[in-house]
């Protein structure tokens, strides 16, 4: 009845759970594991030049921005993002405080952490200084891989298009 | 200096004969923390770990641990640390079971709960002879008769040696978890940098048995940074720079790590007029290995190596 085949596929499964983070003598604490569905998964890379609690900070932005989280979304537990993420809760902690700080997100007691209405983060000129590279790069890579303007332009309309209006985005001008 | 210091030091200095392995080491260890100690090998980890359980007298200076002195640790305050050795020292004979029954004798606060759960998570069975073990499984057992002590103060000295993938990331969880009560402190070294940055709220930098560095993770990786100049031609002689670790010379660019670096330190370097100045993001294993490396200035001209050849 096995399928030779399915070793590869299944093989992936059986790892993750058995290795899901799962010790037995997790006492009292299961009320601080958040069961809120979160409409984000974040994606943590050791290693790397951006320090994790700016990756965090980078990808809740991400996700206002492109609306992915929408205003009222409730985000995990500091203690539950970071044994999810296998990070220090001090670095969840600080990645949510600055996020706070800039009214991105809020803690109501008792009830979690939500992102909150929408506001501005960076000013103009720090956008454009942002976007700049990212169109730059853009650009370079579709010339390199021999697209013509007019693909490029279509293929990007048609992104933008069917990206979603983020909510709370009317006050945002 | 801070009263909240689970560890704390000052001048402690061990020689060995004529060598000093820890030379005038003043550390605190704020309590509450997890605290990374990191140094290449043969740098006075160990020894510190050593003296600090009060295994080895010191040559001078003075410590404490838990507040009492490391030169006279009672069995009580003993109790309260869960020391993980990096020999992983157990008793062949015995089974998996067996470590757990006869370690539990000694603390008080046995938590046989912590103990299965770490084997299992480890995958031993607590039927398997301990001489039959893999390292790695012995890690995990050395870990589990660790942990299930529920001390206040952990202190591993490298606990990720010889550990595959799978059981590092078993014991940085095992780590995580322990940060839930508030009030345990972990201490450990490791060589394993991305582990330290999971888990890590300060580093400690330990050189040829001296501390260099010891701050917060974040203050490490942010103060330690490179600048690229690029040059029209072969690179000027470097000024004085305050702070320089090192300073890699090619054709015609220069590559400058320096710890602390400023708008001082960048005007210094815009008098060498260079065509272009670039801050080079480093992540922290490369800010580490330029901490650590060879200090000074190095020469990489392609036009040599070639003549060589």
């Amino acid at each position: 009845m096995p399928d030779p085949n399915s070793k590869l596929t299944d093989s992936p499964t059986r790892f993750l759970f058995s290795n899901r983070f799962s010790l037995p003598f997790r006492p009292e604490c299961t009320s601080c594991i958040s069961t809120v569905t979160v409409p984000i998964t974040f994606n943590i890379k050791t290693g790397s030049t951006t320090p994790i609690y700016k990756q965090i900070t980078d990808q809740v932005r991400l996700g206002v921005s492109t609306g992915r989280l929408a205003v009222g979304d409730q985000l995990p537990s500091v203690r539950a993002l970071a044994e999810e993420l296998v990070v220090n809760p001090n670095t969840v902690a600080r990645a949510y405080g600055d996020l706070m700080r800039e009214g991105l997100l809020e803690s109501r007691a008792g009830r979690g952490v939500f992102i909150t209405q929408k506001r501005k983060v960076f000013s103009r000129a720090e956008g454009w200084r942002r976007l700049e590279p990212l169109l730059e790069q853009l650009i370079g890579e579709a010339m390199i891989l021999d697209f013509t303007r007019e693909e490029l332009r279509a293929a990007f309309e048609e992104k933008l298009a069917k990206w979603k209006q983020p909510e709370g985005g009317k006050s945002d001008e | 200096m801070n009263d909240d210091s689970v560890i704390r030091t000052r001048g402690l200095t061990k020689y060995f004969g004529r060598k000093a392995a820890v030379y005038e080491l003043d550390l605190d260890v704020p309590h509450g923390c997890v605290f990374a100690f990191l140094g290449r090998n043969g740098s006075g980890k160990t020894t510190t770990i050593r003296m600090l359980m009060g295994l080895l007298a010191p040559t001078r200076g003075t410590g404490t641990i838990l507040g009492q002195n490391i030169r006279a640790l009672t069995p009580e305050i003993r109790a309260r640390i869960g020391y993980l050795t990096e020999e992983h020292q157990l008793y062949g004979w015995m089974k998996v079971k067996d470590c757990g029954e006869f370690q539990s004798k000694f603390f008080p606060k046995w938590n046989s709960k912590i103990f299965n759960g770490v084997i299992g998570h480890f995958g031993l069975k607590p039927a398997a002879r301990v001489k039959d073990l893999s390292r790695g499984e012995r890690a995990g057992l050395c870990l589990a008769l660790t942990l299930a002590q529920e001390p206040e103060l952990l202190m591993l000295d490298d606990p990720g040696l010889g550990l595959d993938p799978v059981a590092r990331r078993a014991l940085v969880e095992s780590m995580i978890y322990l940060t839930r009560k508030s009030d345990r402190t972990i201490f450990f070294s490791s060589h394993h940098l991305s582990d330290v940055e999971r888990v890590a709220d300060y580093v400690a930098v330990f050189d040829r048995s001296i501390l260099r560095a010891c701050c917060p993770l974040e203050k490490f990786q942010d103060s330690v940074q490179q600048v690229r100049l690029r040059f029209p031609g072969a690179p000027p002689a470097l000024p004085q720079i305050p702070g320089l670790l090192q300073a890699i010379r090619t054709d015609n660019e220069l590559r400058v790590t320096c710890v602390g670096y400023n708008g001082a330190t960048e005007s210094i370097l815009r008098t060498l007029s260079p065509l272009e100045l670039e801050p080079v993001p480093l992540g922290l294993e490369d800010a580490f290995i330029s901490y650590l490396g060879e200090r000074g200035e190095k020469t990489f001209i392609l036009s040599e190596l070639e003549a060589k050849a």
